[in-house]
């Protein structure tokens, strides 16, 4: 299959993460295609994102313009449209860059959408057969996409895994002169600033031991359950979003796509369910344990031990399992 | 014979200036008073049921005799004598007015030898007046006890006010004695015996120390004396409607128009059924004028004696909520809306104004404050009719949303399934022993055991419904249970406000009851207890567990084996709607004592001053803003009274008390533990397969 | 300001097992509540504020069967000035651009300065709203979770980004807005409030009144179909400690000495 590209996320002058897993995923639906790799953006970043993606891929596309600087999918849908050719599949990874170009540009490359795929399952007859979750990752479902007019894929992140591939010298086109002869867009949506979250008084990306509390808790005051077991850990305290939203603690704190990406030795989740948005900040864990009363959460899928326990009672025993152990 | 001091109404001058004074006073008065009662007249209707025998013997209990004051002591003491001498002093005040302007003034029925004891009566009177007036002012400007104390976002100190008002106290009673004996030592001058003032009474004190004054001195003195008092008695009666004061005139209709039916809730609107509710144009109280007449004499009324704020939970554990200030700032905001003069400022709704959100969310409606209050002022009415206001705004926040949106789609308040409320009847080693019937039309039985949503589902109280179920088998109960065809009283979601959505579930659970044909209905629940008893009507009888337990041990037919481990002390939790709202104080005590070996003590808080776990219900996912939780102070007040277990009878408590203990650094020292479950466990002769 | 906001009724599955049905193809529905996408409930709360702000009116619409009209009803009662109910056998089946070409007719009906919908349904897609503002080539933004208006014509808004950050934007009307959780603090609705609105008209609309052809809606014209629905087979997953509390703290202790986990 020929005509497959992916849209590469970078952020300081490197590609994302999931750059690997569009790799991955492109090699699933064509193993012998040469998957295009396109990076928009402007100056020296650019350039050397695109420089790490040819690592990866065996053709990059680099788009550059200083209005690029900022990720603005409103100026660069109209570009990719005019770019990507018809029939192509374009892959991107579904993350909030994503959510705001994807489907647009799926209506103007008339070209099919399929969004948040968790895997593919095969191709028949110009159909893709893939796997997406529904009813907040309670069931999933088999879906079976049209190609015949190109395809918009979006995967989930984490969820397609990186090959080991041996780097590759890709080649680097520049399309930012020649097809960008249209003029850019009116922006009819201006780029203002943005404005980071705010800092912590804990840095939990560099922690060692996270013990993470989830919606299990029930009540802020149980939190000093979750203080007392990191105390006896030495480990800092993390959270899910819900917590983050009842303001038990502050957002610094919050794992996950729209939190912190976390990369501890330990993970200790408690009372958290693993939804795919928690479970996205948690790529770089190396060993989770997890424990929920509910033996069917979704967690104990990521986790490498678990516990099927009621925090509120089980997290005292296990404090003073810990302290005696010391 | 030449009188040897002239009276006040001997002179045309004196006796122009007296009436005048009167007839000022008087119409000032009668001014303020016009301008309080004002707002009244726009508040919405109040029928206050019950009957007129029930409401004089409430007059009598709680006014007269001032029941309520002795729970606090000193206080209590130092109010009862000023009362009363308020009631003995009232007659002699009376006549004083009557002496400006008429000469040798005697009240009918004070002449001859009852207007002799009634001197030496008045004249103790007023003297032991001075001294409370005295001692109060000694420990309201002196001691401050903390009660009084008013934080910061609740306005000014009050203690002027206090001061001002036993400053005319001490006026009046001095006046009066300098009044009464500069003219009896004039008439001692004279060689005339005239009434002799009581034998060591302050009037007696300075007849003594007049003795020598030369005649002028003691004309002055009376004179004086007469005026300073008819002033002194004007201003304070016309002090008395600006301030707490007003509770002196407000106190007795308040008392007389007292609610009768504890553990209710009033109406959303007096005179409108249930089915035409849904015809208002708006509900509960969302401007001053929204609450009844009787709620805004409740805001004239009160005294702020601190009591409610003092045995507020609320307010112990830091949250934004004082039922003291409830009233004060409603009454600051009624004087400030309808001033003596001048125009009303512009209206401000009153949550987001006076009151926050918060405030009005944080009220358990345990009943403390309305316990404790001398003047039966009354709270949870007017938070429910708050919270309605609330809810009718859609003003409610995002934790009572969840679960209010679950009780109308699922009739629990967790969203969980129907079907599901019936499966802690499922448990294996439960289920071989104990046989639960659903009456569903094909299984009859003479007795409904109504489970409630939290028993039904929470995994760890679904054990009381187990006991429940043992218990009433124990006993020879013949009962079943509604199954999936229960919902939620609905007890919590009418006191938070959503009363059609409470309107509802009763209607599904009438009809439900009604179709089972039962003739007696058992709950382990005091909410559901209360919401079945005060909420609903036309209902067979309801009975508390704990009453049918002690019921079953009085006919001997239940029976307890001694506790494995004697020695264990014991104490009971009463819970709020259990207690304060029906008064079931002695049931589950009866039931513990029934059982061998139990030692048990009492908390300091304890029976109509219980102190509440945290609130049952929604108040379960409400999200209070506190410095600490409810639960924790009831832990550490069993835990000083040297309780090792805690026995409550109400599966919120038990759950409050539970998590409690688990954060308190108690744990393992401490435990609690339903009635049900201490009962089912004692049982002698055990349900067996 | 003339606001039209796209809401769909979605099974209520927070706090109860989903179950399969009909061999996969259905999810189990006998025992389900219905209510309105929660992140489409913010995005008419954020109407409705504007709405206050700026004057205007709200519109709300959906695509549904006969029981959607109790959608529409609390949107009604929460304060949305009108509603509008496109009920038609032949959507049935549609794919995301399916139904963004219905919302595309629905708006051309009228002259909307916004249009909102959630983030994202039941499906957790979220692509209804990118679609339609392409179709309708207007500007659209994403997972918007701050909206005030910016001088004429304009809005200035935020949008979460990684990290939690938020990215500010001003973005010229008329434009599409996906709306995020946590925008507002959306008002409670009660019975009261649904009954006061029982009697206002809802205009229904079929295929054939937004002037659509059917041929061209539906499952048939559907690109993206779903085939069935499953629960995965568990991976590997977890190994499940057991035992009692003790034990299983002792083991747990165990393994977090192993992993480096105790400091």
């Amino acid at each position: 299959m020929d005509n497959l590209f992916a849209y590469i996320m970078h952020r300081e002058g490197a590609p994302h993460d999931s750059a690997a897993e569009l790799l991955a995923a492109a090699r699933q639906l064509a193993p012998q295609a040469a998957p295009v790799a396109i990076l928009a953006g402007h100056g020296p970043e650019l350039d050397a994102a695109c420089q790490q993606a040819a690592a990866l891929f065996p053709q990059v596309w680099k788009i550059g313009h200083p209005y690029l600087a900022q990720p603005n999918a409103e100026i660069l849908r109209p570009l990719l449209a005019r770019l990507v050719p018809q029939g192509a599949l374009l892959l991107l990874a579904h993350e909030h860059f994503a959510m705001d170009l994807a489907p647009g540009l799926s209506v103007k490359l008339g070209a099919a959408y399929l969004p948040d795929a968790v895997a593919f399952t095969g191709i028949e007859g110009g159909r893709l057969k893939a796997v997406r979750e529904e009813f907040a990752g309670l069931v999933s479902a088999h879906v079976s996409l049209d190609l015949s007019a190109g395809a918009v894929i979006s995967l989930r992140p984490g969820a397609f895994k990186a090959g080991e591939a041996a780097p590759v010298q890709g080649q680097i086109s520049d399309k930012s002169a020649a097809d960008l002869d249209g003029g850019m867009p009116p922006a009819r949506r201006r780029y203002i600033e943005t404005v980071a979250a705010e800092a912590g008084e804990v840095d939990i990306t560099k922690a060692e031991v996270l013990v993470s509390v989830g919606r299990g808790i029930q009540d802020q005051d149980n939190l000093e359950l979750v203080f007392d077991l990191a105390k006896a850990l030495g480990a800092e305290v993390s959270c899910s979003r819900p917590i983050v939203d009842a303001k038990w603690l502050p957002k610094p704190r919050q794992v996950g796509t729209s939190g912190k990406t976390v990369k501890p030795k330990v993970y200790l989740a408690c009372g958290i369910s693993g939804s795919s948005q928690h479970l996205g900040g948690l790529t770089g864990a190396s060993c989770v344990i997890a424990i929920n009363k509910h033996p069917k959460a979704p967690i104990f899928q990521r986790a490498e031990v678990g516990v099927v326990a009621d925090i509120i009672q089980f997290l005292p025993v296990l404090t003073k399992a810990v302290r005696a152990a010391k | 014979m030449e009188p040897v001091i002239l009276s006040p109404a001997a002179l045309p001058a004196t006796q122009a200036l007296s009436l005048a004074l009167t007839l000022a006073g008087l119409g000032l008065f009668a001014f303020i008073l016009g301008r309080r009662l004002a707002p009244l007249r726009l508040a919405q209707a109040d029928l206050r049921p019950g009957s007129w025998g029930q409401r004089l013997a409430g007059l009598l209990k709680y006014w007269l005799a001032q029941y309520k004051q002795p729970r606090y002591p000193l206080a209590g003491l130092l109010h009862i004598l000023l009362f009363l001498g308020f009631l003995v002093l009232s007659l002699r005040t009376l006549t004083l007015i009557f002496i400006g302007f008429w000469d040798g003034f005697t009240l009918p029925g004070l002449a001859g030898q009852a207007g002799h004891v009634y001197a030496l009566l008045k004249d103790y009177t007023a003297t032991l007046v001075l001294v409370v007036a005295v001692v109060a002012a000694v420990r309201r400007g002196v001691f401050k006890p903390a009660r009084y104390a008013v934080p910061p976002q609740h306005g000014q100190d009050h203690t002027g006010e206090a001061l001002l008002v036993l400053g005319f106290i001490a006026t009046l009673m001095l006046s009066e004695a300098l009044f009464e004996a500069s003219l009896q030592a004039a008439l001692t001058q004279a060689g005339q015996a005239g009434q002799p003032p009581a034998p060591g009474s302050l009037a007696w004190l300075l007849t003594l120390a007049l003795g020598n004054a030369p005649r002028d001195t003691l004309q002055g003195l009376h004179l004086g004396g007469y005026f300073v008092h008819d002033l002194a008695f004007y201003g304070f009666l016309c002090l008395l409607p600006l301030g707490k004061h007003f509770h002196v005139l407000t106190s007795l209709p308040n008392v007389l128009f007292m609610k009768l039916a504890k553990g209710s809730v009033k109406p959303v609107r007096w005179g409108v059924a249930d089915d035409k509710l849904d015809d208002l144009e708006s509900f509960g109280v969302k401007r001053l004028e929204d609450f009844t007449w009787k709620h805004l004499l409740d805001f004239y009324s009160c005294a702020d004696c601190g009591r409610c704020a003092d045995n507020c939970p609320a307010n112990a554990v830091g949250r934004p909520l004082s039922p003291r200030f409830l009233t004060i700032k409603a009454r600051d905001l009624l004087f400030s809306q309808y001033p003596l003069h001048g125009a009303s400022p512009e209206p401000q709704p009153l949550v987001g104004g006076i009151y926050s959100e918060d405030e009005i969310w944080s009220c358990t409606t345990c009943g403390a404050c309305e316990e404790e209050c001398p003047l039966m002022i009354e709270y949870i009415d007017k938070i429910v009719d708050l919270r309605r206001g609330l809810v009718d705004d859609g003003e409610v926040p995002a934790s009572l949303q969840a679960p209010l949106k679950a009780l109308d789609k699922r009739g629990n308040p967790f969203g969980k399934k129907e079907k599901a409320r019936a499966d802690w009847t499922l448990e294996e080693e439960f289920a071989r022993q104990v046989e639960v019937k659903v009456l569903d039309g094909e299984q009859e039985a003479q007795a409904l055991y109504f489970v409630d949503s939290i028993t039904s589902y929470d995994p760890r109280l679904q054990d009381i419904a187990r006991a429940t179920a043992r218990l009433l088998t124990a006993c020879g109960v013949d009962f079943g249970i509604l199954g999936k065809a229960e919902k939620d009283s609905g007890h919590e979601a009418r006191r938070f406000g959503e009363e059609m959505l409470f309107q509802a579930l009763k209607e599904h659970n009438s009809e439900a009851i009604a179709e089972t044909g039962v003739t007696r209905i058992i709950t382990s629940d005091p909410h559901a207890y209360n919401a079945l008893t005060k909420d609903y009507a036309g209902l067979p009888p309801v009975e508390h567990l704990s009453q049918t337990l002690q019921q079953a041990l009085a006919q001997g037919h239940l029976s307890f084996q001694p506790l494995a481990e004697p020695g264990v002390v014991y104490t009971l939790h009463d819970p709020c709607y259990l207690g304060r709202h029906n008064g079931l104080y002695e049931a589950p005590r009866q039931v513990l004592d029934a059982i061998p070996g139990l030692r048990r003590v009492e908390m300091e808080r304890s029976q109509d001053r219980s102190f509440c776990c945290g609130g049952g219900g929604l108040m379960l996912f409400y999200e209070p803003v506190e410095e600490t939780r409810m639960g924790r102070l009831r832990v550490e007040m069993a835990h000083k009274a040297g309780a090792e277990v805690i026995v409550t009878a109400c599966p919120c408590c038990l759950v409050n008390i539970e998590d409690a203990i688990k954060t308190s650094g108690l744990e393992g020292k401490m435990r609690v533990m339903d009635l049900s479950e201490l009962a089912a466990g004692q049982l002698s002769n055990p349900v067996s397969p | 300001m003339e606001i039209l906001v796209c809401v769909k009724q979605v099974p209520d599955t927070a706090e109860n097992d989903i179950e399969l049905a009909k061999g996969g193809r259905d999810i189990e529905r006998e025992d389900l509540v219905y209510s309105v996408n929660e992140w489409d409930n913010y995005a008419v709360e954020a109407a409705i504020q504007l709405r206050d702000q700026v004057g205007g009116r709200v519109t709300v619409v959906t695509i549904g069967g006969e029981e959607a009209d109790e959608v529409l009803r609390r949107q009604l009662a929460m304060g949305a000035d009108g509603g509008l109910h496109v009920n038609d056998e032949a959507l049935e089946g549609s794919d995301g651009l399916g139904l963004a070409r219905v919302l595309e007719a629905v708006a051309q009906q009228g002259s909307y300065d916004l249009i909102l919908t959630g983030a994202q349904a039941d499906d957790g897609a979220g692509q209804v709203g990118g679609m339609l503002a392409a179709l309708m080539d207007l500007p659209f933004a994403a997972l918007v979770n701050h909206i005030e208006p910016s001088g004429a014509g304009a809005l200035r808004i935020g949008r979460e980004v990684a990290g939690g950050d938020q990215e500010i934007s001003e973005m010229d009307l008329p434009c599409v807005l996906s709306i995020q959780t946590g925008i507002n603090q959306p008002r409670y609705v009660g019975i009261r409030g649904i009954r006061k609105v029982a009697s206002v008209e809802i205009p229904q609309l079929d295929a054939a009144a937004l002037g659509l052809d059917a041929a061209s809606l539906g499952a048939g014209a559907a690109r993206l179909r779903r085939l069935d629905y499953f629960v995965p087979q568990s991976g590997p997953g977890a190994r499940m400690l057991a035992g009692k509390p003790d034990q299983l703290a002792a083991q747990l202790v165990e393994i977090l000495k192993a992993k480096g986990g105790i400091r």
